[in-house]
Formats: structure tokens, sequence, C-alpha cells
């Protein structure tokens, strides 16, 4: 269970870094979803908004593709916080990465492997704030 | 030709997504949560990606400019305010509730469960909420 955590999260990511690699190589683009997200709701119809609506339709598509081939059971997902909670975590997440300016792909991957000072206090505080939200939420509740 | 490149790339990275298994909630609760069973996929998510990141950015960045645009787009800001870390801790304790974050929240939409509709709804929703309110104040 441990060993195969390792290597399919190992694998996950290292494709997840080879998207970051050849969005910049390509597009010159950083791989932050909620900034490509930011992109696609300002509906100007221009070159920035065509290229990143395709990636969260390319994004989704992957997804759907590693479930069609029976590598992921959707159904077995349990969300903790329920339709409620869920959507009260949504609306602090638009919130957030739209003042932070990012969110686990901009800063966490994007950002610390360009090594920005910004990313690191960004991705180290996202960290400690979900950390102690998973504490109270799961230990003092 | 860039909406093919853009359809792609955000396939592998739909794709990693996936496969590392971080478009479940649980794997990131697990993580988190050091007083339960600690779960490490998410560091192993991010170290896969990280160190594959950081040498094929150092290789792509020598470049004068990428394949298909004139120039590469890169974040200017080096300033460390109050924004970047307040907006940081509010996305984290979102994170934190529902144990989604953006990518594989727009990912899972293909789940068709209601949880990562309503979340991503919610998302666009306080993502344009945000935005609002920055133009209002500049």
């Amino acid at each position: 269970m441990w060993v195969a955590a390792a290597i399919s999260g190992t694998i996950g990511g290292v494709l997840i870094g080879a998207a970051a690699v050849l969005l910049m190589l390509t597009l010159g683009r950083i791989a932050g979803v909620c900034g490509i997200l930011a992109n696609v709701l300002t509906l100007k119809l221009d070159r920035n908004w065509s290229w990143s609506a395709f990636f969260l339709l390319g994004l989704a598509g992957g997804a759907l593709l590693v479930g069609a081939v029976g590598l992921k059971d959707w159904s077995a997902f349990v969300y903790p916080a329920g339709v409620v909670g869920t959507a009260f975590a949504g609306l602090l997440v638009g919130v957030g990465v739209t003042f932070g300016s990012g969110c686990t792909s901009g800063h966490g991957v994007c950002g610390l492997s360009r090594v920005s000072a910004r990313s690191l206090v960004a991705t180290l505080t996202f960290m400690a704030s979900a950390a102690m939200t998973i504490f109270i939420l799961r230990h003092v509740f | 030709m860039i909406e093919l490149a853009a359809l792609l790339i955000g396939a592998l990275f739909g794709m990693g997504l996936a496969i590392s298994d971080m478009v479940n909630p649980e794997r990131i609760i697990g993580f988190f949560d050091l007083a339960g069973s600690w779960d490490p996929t998410l560091a192993f998510v991010m170290g896969g990606a990280l160190t594959t990141t950081f040498f094929g950015y150092r290789y792509v960045l020598k470049r004068s400019a990428p394949l298909l645009d004139g120039q590469f787009h890169l974040p200017t800001r080096h300033d460390i305010d109050g924004r970047l870390m307040g907006g940081a801790a509010l996305f984290g304790i979102g994170w934190g509730i529902g144990g989604i974050c953006p990518g594989p929240g727009i990912a899972s939409l293909v789940s068709l469960r209601i949880e990562p509709l309503v979340f991503v709804a919610a998302m666009v929703a306080g993502t344009l909420l945000a935005k609002f309110w920055i133009a209002r104040r500049s």
C-alpha cells in the first residue's frame, strides 16, 4: 500500500512536472491552474483565453482517460466536508488563490522550481494553514 | 497550434493528478493529518513534480524564447506582502476543509460527482469576488 502509493505518486508527480516544463517550452507560461482558470474567467476571447480554455479541457480529459482505462474509481472517494462544507471550501480557495496569486501548482510546483521567494513563502503558508485546519477539524472538534 | 499544445499538456497534467491520486481528498487530509495515520503520497508527488520541473526549467529557460510564443511570460513581482500571505493562508484553510485544490477540483469534474462540481462553482465565485474587490481597491 505504502510502496504502491509511493510509485504511483512519483509517476504522477513526474507527469505533472513534465506538463509544467512543456507548457514553459511551448507557450512560455507558468502551469498554475488557478491562474489559468482566471484567464478563462476574463471571457476576453483572445489568444490567452484560448490556450487557457484548452488547457483546462485537457486537464479534465486527462483525468477522464485515466478513469476510462480503469485506473480510477471515482465513486470510492469520500469528500470529508460534505456538499455544504465543500462549497465553503471552494469559496475560500477561490478568494485565497486570487489574493495569494497562486495555488499548489503555480506556487508549489512552478514557483519553487524557479526558486521564487514569493512562492516559497506562499507554499509554506498554505501548507501550514492546511495542516492546522485539518488538525483542528480532526482532533479538536 | 497553441490550442493543441495546451490541450495535450493539460491532459498530461490531468493524467498526473489522477495517477498520483491527488484527486482523492483523503490523500490530502492524510498527508497533513500528522496526528492521524500519515499518508506520504503528496510528498512523493511534490518530489517527482519538483525534480522534473526544476531541471526542466533550467534547460527551457536557457532559450531566448518558447517554441510557440515570442517571449516567456514569467511573474515579475518579488515583494512579500500581507495579501500574498493572507491569500495563501485562506487557500490553505479551504484546502484543509475540502481536501481539494484547484487542479484536482477541475480534473474531478469528470467524475460527475456533486462535490467537485460544487467546489469548482464556489471557487469560480470566490475568484470573481476577489477580482472584483481588487479592481475596486485599485
